[in-house]
């Protein structure tokens, strides 16, 4: 039973169709990589995985919950799947730890006592646990970005969703969270991302999927996706460096 | 026979002025109150509801309080509600304190950047927990000095309340001055009395919104 399942999706926005028949599966443990030019439609597939897209039809299921176009049953769903944003967007009103602490006390109802050793465990795993006690806005891009993992790792997710995290980072801060990330994958995490670090993809995921024109144009593993893409679309967008 | 402006009409004055400290804190609370439900209903996602609190917002910002004083006074006299003039200016001070502090919440929720509703959901945070936990904390930090800002106003505006007969601080410096027709004196002593109550809620203001800053870049 795979981990991920996507049916059929199709999203609009207005009268732009940006996913036009999604299928995808993915298995637990499976890294997926998502490559594609801009705009074409691949951080909205991601975000119509945990809903924070609506999806006009087609079914999406992940660890047991599905989300139809109705929308119902989201906060289930959301309580297996971890998305971390570009963004980071950590609450700034909370220090790190309570940054962490604050989706398991109150979403899952775990006590304080076992909150706090989930933050310390997740903040340790992205090699952050001396920074408990800070405030998010005196944690460089990189660091910020590993605490919005260690956030929603403390959640226990069966999927990890990135969204283009290492986008808005220096180069120098970009390797420390691929780094996690890569630690998180070996450790048998089911990740998908959206990436535009083609190295990172070929190197950690076990599949990586092309996305053209709102569909999934050429998808595979990903030694054969970066060695020998099929499609001449892919090999385009893979360009020289490649070839 | 013409009075002195002695010590007596002073401190007739300045007892005076506890109803003009009761008239806004009652105003303020009450008025809080419901401009807190107008915030909420103006950035629900319920349309109706929005429409309605922005209907609220647009008849009481743009009706003088004069205005509600006199329909919540003069009106529901007429049609059969004798309200005593401090339960009649209590309530149009609160609708008129709603209106704007509704107002002025709203655009403090909405200054709340958009991620943190992103993220507070993906987290599988209900509504009410993203205001409790995530939006509101951020927002309260906005909103405290325009909402200072309003209640300095506030302060001053309790005394357009003298007209249905309330001798709250401003009545009172008019009463004293008839008598005495002192007016530097009498009104230079209102004045004085109004910038006591209103400088420390502006001071208050600026340690608040120090803190706060502090804090958060602590």
């Amino acid at each position: 039973m795979p981990v991920v399942q996507v049916e059929g999706v199709h999203k609009r926005f207005g009268a732009v169709e940006v996913l036009k028949g999604i299928d995808l599966a993915v298995e637990g443990g499976e890294v997926v990589a998502i490559i594609g030019r801009s705009g074409s439609g691949k951080s909205t597939l991601l975000r119509c995985i945990n809903g924070l897209e609506q999806i006009q039809s087609g079914r999406i299921e992940v660890s047991g919950h599905s989300i139809d176009p109705s929308g119902r049953g989201l906060r289930e769903l959301r309580k297996d799947v971890g998305i971390v944003f570009q963004s980071y967007n950590l609450f700034p009103h909370l220090r790190v730890g309570e940054n962490i602490m604050l989706a398991p006390r109150i979403v899952l109802g775990v006590s304080k006592s076992e909150a706090r050793s989930r933050a310390e465990e997740t903040l340790a795993e992205v090699g952050l646990a001396e920074r408990f006690d800070a405030w998010p806005d005196n944690l460089s891009g990189g660091q910020q970005q590993r605490v919005a993992i260690a956030r929603s790792l403390a959640m226990r997710p069966k999927v990890m969703l990135f969204d283009e995290v290492t986008s808005a980072l220096d180069p120098e801060l970009t390797g420390e969270v691929l780094a996690t990330m890569e630690r998180l994958a070996r450790h048998g995490m089911t990740m998908l991302l959206v990436t535009h670090e083609m190295g990172f993809a070929r190197r950690v995921a076990t599949t990586t999927v092309f996305m053209h024109q709102g569909k999934v144009w050429e998808m595979g593993p990903s030694e054969r996706i970066f060695g020998a893409p099929e499609t001449p679309e892919l090999r385009q967008f893979l360009g020289g460096g490649l070839k | 026979m013409i009075r002195q402006f002695t010590q007596s009409e002073f401190l007739f004055i300045l007892a005076s002025a506890r109803w003009t400290l009761l008239l806004t804190l009652m105003s303020m609370l009450l008025g809080g109150l419901l401009g807190f439900l107008v915030a909420l209903a103006r950035t629900s996602r319920l349309a109706p509801l929005r429409t309605l609190a922005a209907g609220w917002i647009g008849v009481i910002q743009g009706v003088p309080v004069l205005m509600l004083l006199f329909l919540s006074y003069y009106g529901l006299a007429l049609a059969g509600f004798d309200l005593p003039p401090l339960i009649a200016a209590t309530v149009s001070m609160a609708l008129y304190a709603s209106g704007f502090l509704g107002e002025i919440w709203r655009g403090s929720i909405q200054a709340v950047p958009w991620q943190q509703w992103e993220a507070s959901s993906a987290l599988a945070f209900s509504r009410p927990q993203q205001y409790r936990y995530v939006i509101l904390p951020q927002a309260v930090r906005i909103a405290i000095p325009p909402t200072v800002g309003f209640l300095v106003q506030l302060v001053k505006n309790t005394s357009i309340v003298s007209i249905i007969g309330v001798v709250e601080l401003a009545r009172a410096g008019n009463l004293v001055n008839n008598a005495t027709f002192q007016p530097f004196k009498v009104f230079g002593t209102v004045a004085a009395i109004y910038f006591v109550i209103c400088w420390p809620i502006s001071l208050l203001a600026r340690r608040l919104e120090g803190r706060l800053h502090a804090r958060r870049a602590g």
